[in-house]
C-alpha cells in the first residue's frame, strides 16, 4: 500500500510539475506579449 | 597585402609568446596554481588510502582545465587592454590566421604546463607512468581541442561584460566531453584501466578538429566589428 | 450598421495560435486521460512507464528546440535577418525549459526505480551537461549589448554547443560503460502495445503542439521587445536633444 502511494507521488509529480511549468511559462510569455503590445505601434505587429 | 594565413598564424603565435616572455604570467601565476590546486586536492581527498593514485589521470585533466580557463582568459586579455585586435586585423592578417595563431600560443603554453603538472603528479601522487604513445595522443589532441575551443569562447567574452565569470560558464560544459575522453585515455595508457583505449582518442580527434574548423569559420563574424 | 466579426487580437495571438492554443489544450486532456487513465501499467516498467508519458515528449521538444537554435544560429551569421536571431533565441529559451522538465522527470522517475534521485545514467548525464550549456546561451543573450554583437556571439554558441551534443553524448554513454549506439528518439520502448503506444505518440504529438504554439508567441515577444527598446531608445534621445545636450 505504502509502496504503491509514492510511486503515485513521484509519477503525480512528474505530471504536475511538467503541467504547472509549461503553463506558468506560457502565462508569462503571453503576459509580456500583451504589456509590449501596449508600447508598440501596430504597424509593428505584422501578425495581426 | 595580405599574408598567407600559416604566415599569418605564425605571426600571431609569436606575439603571444613573446608577451609571455616578457610578462612571465604563465611561468609566475599559472603554474604555482596548477600545483597548488594538486596539493589542495590531497587534502580534500585521503593521500594515505591510495585514493590519489586512483584518481590521478582525472584530478590531472581538472587542474589542466582550470588552469586552461586561466590561460584562455590571459591570452585575450591581453588583445583587449589596448584595442590589441584591431590592429591586427588592421594589418592584413586574416580572421582565420588570429585564430590559428592564438590556439598555437595556447597549445604551447599548456604543454608546457601540462608537462611540469605531470611530474608533480609523478612526484606528489606517486604516479607510475606508462603507455607513452597513447599518452601523448591523449595529451595533444585534448589540448588542441581545449584551446580551439577555448580560444573561441575567449574572443567572444572578451566583447561581453562580465567576461571573466563568463568564460567558466561557457567553456567548461562545452569542454566536459574532453575532460571524460582525457581522463579515461589516461586510465587506459597509465594501466589502471582496461578499456577500448583508441576510442577515446579517436573521440578527442573528432572534438579537436571539429572546434579547429569551427573556429576558423566562426572567427570572422567574431572579429569583424570588435 | 456594420458590425466587423474579426476578433479583437491583443498582445501576441492571431488566428492560427489560437487554433494551436485550443488544440494544445484539448490534446493535454486526452493525454491526462489516456496516459494515466485507460493506458495499463506495463509488465516491466509498471506504473512508471506513466513517467515516460512526460519524459519522452519533453526531451524531444527540446532537442528539436535546440536544432531550432543551432540551424536559426547558422542563417543569421549568414544572412543577418533579426528574424533567425530571434527565432534561435526564443527555442533555446523553450529548450532549457524543457530540458530542466526532462531532468526532473528523470529524477522522479530514478526515486521510483533505483530508489535514489540521481544515479550516474548516461542520458541523464548527458542531458545536464547540455542544459548547463544552453544557460549559458541565455546568460549571453541577457547580457546588455548592442543587437549585432548579441545576436553574433549567441549565433557562435548555438553552433558551438549544436556540435557538441554528439560528442558529449558519445563521451557520457563510453563513460558509463555504453557501448551500443543510443539514439535520441529511441526513448520509445519498442515493446508498447496498443493505448501504451498511443499514449506515447499522442504525448509527443501534444507536445509538439504545445511547442510550435510556444515558439510562436515567444518570437513574438522577442519581436516586440526590440521594437520596444527601439522606441524606448528613439524617446531617450528625442528627450536629451530637447534637453539641447546634443547640440
Amino acid at each position: 500500500m505504502l509502496a504503491i502511494t509514492t510511486v503515485t507521488f513521484y509519477i503525480a509529480a512528474a505530471w504536475i510539475v511538467t503541467f504547472v511549468s509549461v503553463g506558468i511559462y506560457a502565462a508569462w510569455v503571453i503576459k509580456r506579449g500583451r504589456e509590449l503590445s501596449e508600447q508598440v505601434p501596430e504597424e509593428d505587429r505584422r501578425w495581426m | 597585402m595580405s599574408l598567407s594565413t600559416v604566415a599569418g598564424a605564425r605571426l600571431v603565435a609569436r606575439k603571444d609568446l613573446r608577451i609571455e616572455q616578457h610578462s612571465r604570467v604563465a611561468l609566475a601565476q599559472m603554474l604555482p596554481f596548477g600545483m597548488l590546486v594538486l596539493i589542495l586536492f590531497a587534502f580534500a581527498l585521503d593521500p594515505s588510502r591510495d585514493v590519489l593514485t586512483r584518481a590521478t589521470a582525472g584530478l590531472f585533466w581538472m587542474t589542466v582545465l582550470f588552469t586552461s580557463t586561466l590561460a584562455v582568459q590571459r591570452a585575450f586579455a591581453v588583445e583587449v587592454d589596448d584595442g590589441a585586435l584591431d590592429s591586427i586585423r588592421l594589418s592584413g592578417i586574416s580572421a582565420a590566421s588570429v585564430f590559428l595563431g592564438k590556439v598555437s600560443a595556447l597549445v604551447i603554453q599548456l604543454l608546457v604546463l601540462e608537462a611540469v603538472l605531470a611530474l608533480g603528479v609523478a612526484i606528489l601522487y606517486n604516479t607510475d607512468f606508462g603507455g607513452w604513445a597513447m599518452l601523448v595522443a591523449v595529451t595533444l589532441l585534448s589540448t588542441i581541442g581545449m584551446s580551439a575551443a577555448g580560444a573561441t569562447y575567449g574572443v567572444l567574452v572578451s566583447r561581453l561584460r562580465h567576461s571573466s565569470t563568463l568564460l567558466p560558464l561557457l567553456l567548461l560544459p562545452l569542454l566536459a566531453p574532453v575532460l571524460i575522453a582525457a581522463t579515461k585515455g589516461s586510465e587506459v595508457a597509465l594501466g589502471q584501466e582496461a578499456g577500448q583505449s583508441w576510442s577515446w582518442v579517436a573521440l578527442l580527434a573528432v572534438f579537436a578538429i571539429s572546434y579547429l574548423v569551427l573556429g576558423v569559420v566562426l572567427y570572422r563574424p567574431l572579429l569583424e566589428e570588435t | 450598421m456594420t458590425t466587423t466579426f474579426a476578433p479583437k487580437i491583443i498582445g501576441t495571438s492571431s488566428p492560427a495560435t489560437r487554433i494551436l492554443g485550443v488544440l494544445s489544450i484539448i490534446g493535454l486532456i486526452a493525454l491526462v486521460v489516456f496516459g494515466l487513465v485507460i493506458s495499463p501499467a506495463d509488465f516491466e516498467l509498471g506504473e512508471t512507464i506513466r513517467i515516460l508519458y512526460m519524459h519522452v515528449p519533453t526531451v524531444s521538444v527540446a532537442y528539436l528546440a535546440f536544432i531550432i537554435t543551432g540551424v536559426g544560429s547558422v542563417i543569421y551569421l549568414w544572412k543577418r535577418s533579426e528574424f533567425w536571431d530571434l527565432l534561435a533565441a526564443s527555442a533555446a529559451e523553450i529548450g532549457v525549459l524543457f530540458f530542466g522538465l526532462t531532468i526532473f522527470n528523470g529524477m522522479m522517475w530514478g526515486k521510483i526505480t533505483w530508489g535514489v534521485f540521481w544515479r550516474w545514467e548516461p542520458r541523464l548525464v548527458t542531458t545536464t551537461v547540455l542544459f548547463i550549456t544552453y544557460i549559458g546561451y541565455l546568460v549571453v543573450r541577457s547580457i546588455p549589448t548592442d543587437t549585432r554583437t548579441r545576436g553574433t556571439v549567441s549565433a557562435v554558441i548555438g553552433i558551438m554547443a549544436i556540435v557538441n551534443i554528439p560528442i558529449t553524448h558519445k563521451a557520457v554513454d563510453w563513460w558509463r560503460g555504453l557501448h551500443q549506439s543510443s539514439t535520441i528518439f529511441a526513448t520509445v520502448d519498442p515493446d508498447m502495445r496498443g493505448t501504451q503506444l498511443f499514449s506515447a505518440y499522442l504525448g509527443l504529438t501534444v507536445f509538439l503542439v504545445i511547442f510550435a504554439w510556444l515558439l510562436i508567441h515567444r518570437f513574438r515577444v522577442a519581436w516586440l521587445s526590440e521594437r520596444a527598446r527601439g522606441i524606448g531608445l528613439d524617446e531617450a534621445i528625442a528627450a536629451r536633444r530637447a534637453e539641447g545636450s546634443f547640440s
